[in-house]
């Protein structure tokens, strides 16, 4: 079975019988940011001792009653408008209902058939043009704690801080057709997630984590095939990884002549394989029911209407006004708006210096550089009013791009400004003619015999030329008058 | 609706009742013809009924965003049985 990637969409799975195409739907949880917890006011910030972030409601102590976070609604409403989605003035949380260490109440407060937020869309942008994905619905939920299995070999241990945290779970429709469209729908999510200030997106800290399902059909079938869904998947590698494995399994199953069980399985990293986590008579029977303790919430039309209003430009808008103002082009404003601190910055070097030259050395050296010291832009240790200069000294023709990439190293490790660095080490262009011309002849004078090779035919001895030129002016002359001049006084 | 033995074991194990098999029998028998008596309600078309959730015509209360509990461990953890002091410690759970 041979997987193949290309330019067009192009991922299927090969098998004996036939070719067969992946479906793959998500229901990403995302931590929603808040102070307080969902239903209690414990903090929610991530790193705490173990248990120090826990009320006498998140650990489930009777006679304890939740009383709902009006922050974390506003952050799904906005979530759900930035996602182009209905927002439901009725919703209702209800109880699910199971049994799990790290879950003191015995049930889950969710929301069930009457979500906060009904359908909406996602656009990505796929090398094979545009594509939407439908949101199904998303709803607030709670946190469980955390289970750690390691520490003692007859005991779990239990920290109840995550306990209460509010979630949006987020339900896509089955629309996905490859890992690669997986990797850009959590890619976009997480970044309208965090223009909008919902969600950190922090992914090793499990703020966003994925259940992935999975089925395959032939190609051209109309219907679905039977999926399995794949639980907690921490990280788009891994989503990617489980996907590839589980499309196979399937896939040699049906070829074989056998049939996919609905069930629910387990990624494991190290083994790169996916295994079932309970058998069917296990099955979760989660005997949803309206939570009691909470009335319905019913949300003023104004409400949402005045947070829509509110809500900050988003990458698609975002887009769009880098290709329209910048004269960008669709790959360089997607790259550039995928964050908004990247977007933020660009901005501020643009105004300051050349739309386009701003663009071009953000994305190659600044962002070549901040990889190689695992660095974001946000703690970048060139200040966008500094790169702007650098790019503006390129775009004036102050000093070559060559030596542009000198100063750059040298900002880096001094955190000195451009201009004072151009200044201190003598690197400005060499722009003069006149002085240029004189340095050119006495080179020339040097090298007689080159020239009366070039002067009968070898014509390629140019490139030594210019290679003397910026050899003895240091780099700094300035490459397109030297060409010019050189074309001339070789003429005469 | 009925409900056999079955039935009545898988209820009791999800709602982690220890049920006695002697036992088993009996409860069917009663757990049934109290079904019995529930089910004249189905004779009510409730089709458009929305589900009474509350009788409060209200609607949720909230909070405002604020942090004032927690950093109370000693008194979280001080019921448990097994207490590490940091965490709640429970016999292993293996999934």
């Amino acid at each position: 079975m041979v997987v193949m990637k290309s330019e067009k969409f192009d991922y299927f799975i090969n098998g004996d019988k036939g070719k067969y195409e992946v479906v793959i739907g998500l229901e990403v949880h995302a931590q929603v940011l808040s102070n307080s917890k969902l239903f209690s006011g414990s903090p929610t910030k991530f790193g705490a001792e173990p248990n120090e972030h826990v009320s006498l409601i998140d650990s489930a102590f009777p006679g304890m009653l939740p009383v709902i976070n009006e922050e974390c609604v506003k952050q799904a409403v906005r979530t759900g408008l930035g996602l182009n989605a209905k927002i439901n003035n009725y919703s209702v949380f209800d109880r699910k209902n199971y049994f799990y260490a790290d879950l003191p109440q015995g049930y889950q407060i969710s929301q069930y058939k009457n979500p906060i937020v009904g359908e909406g869309k996602v656009l990505l942008d796929m090398p094979y043009g545009s594509k939407e994905v439908g949101i199904e619905r998303l709803h607030l939920e709670q946190d469980a704690g955390k289970s750690i299995h390691d520490m003692d070999p007859s005991n779990t241990y239990v920290d109840l801080n995550r306990s209460g945290i509010a979630l949006m779970e987020i339900v896509s429709k089955p629309d996905l057709r490859s890992p690669d469209e997986v990797n850009a729908y959590i890619k976009k999510l997480r970044s309208i997630m965090r223009y909008l200030g919902t969600c950190d997106g922090n992914m090793q800290e499990g703020s966003l984590r994925a259940d992935v399902n999975v089925s395959v059909r032939k190609v051209g079938v109309k219907e679905f095939g039977t999926r399995c869904e794949i639980k907690n998947v921490n990280s788009i590698k891994f989503m990617q990884m489980a996907i590839e494995y589980e499309a196979s399994r399937q896939v040699e199953l049906l070829e074989s002549g056998k049939e996919i069980d609905q069930e629910t399985r387990l990624f494991d990293t190290k083994k790169n394989e996916t295994r079932s986590m309970r058998s069917k008579e296990d099955a979760h029977d989660y005997r949803y029911f309206p939570d009691p303790d909470l009335l319905p919430l019913k949300l003023d039309q104004k409400l949402v209407d005045d947070l829509k209003k509110s809500l900050p430009e988003l990458p698609d808008k975002k887009k769009e006004r880098f290709v329209k103002d910048y004269g960008l082009n669709a790959y360089e404003a997607n790259v550039l708006v995928s964050e908004k601190e990247i977007s933020d910055y660009y901005e501020e070097v643009a105004k300051l210096s050349d739309n386009k030259l701003a663009a071009t050395w953000m994305m190659g050296d600044l962002f070549a550089m901040l990889n190689d010291k695992g660095l974001n832009i946000s703690n970048s240790p060139i200040s966008a009013k500094d790169f702007a200069e650098l790019v503006q000294a390129i775009k004036s023709g102050e000093i070559s791009g060559r030596i542009a990439k000198e100063v750059f190293e040298i900002m880096i490790e001094s955190g000195d400004n451009p201009k004072k660095i151009i200044e201190t080490k003598g690197l400005k262009q060499q722009s003069d003619p006149k002085e240029l011309e004189k340095m050119i002849n006495e080179i020339l004078a040097k090298n007689k015999d080159k020239v009366d090779q070039y002067k009968s035919g070898k014509e390629k001895l140019f490139g030594f030329f210019v290679g003397q030129v910026m050899k003895s002016s240091g780099g700094k002359a300035n490459p397109q008058l030297t060409n010019e001049i050189l074309k001339k006084l070789l003429k005469g | 609706m009925s409900l056999d033995k079955e039935k009545i074991k898988h209820v009791a194990k999800l709602a982690r009742i220890s049920v006695n098999e002697a036992k088993v029998d009996s409860l069917t028998k009663d757990l049934n013809s109290i079904f019995k008596f529930i089910e004249q309600l189905n004779e009510l078309d409730t089709n458009k009924v929305e589900p009474l959730t509350s009788i409060l015509n209200q609607s949720l209360r909230s909070r405002k965003d604020e942090i004032n509990d927690g950093k109370i461990r000693e008194k979280v953890l001080k019921n448990s049985p097994k207490d590490s002091k940091e965490f709640f410690v429970v016999p292993k759970v293996v999934e």
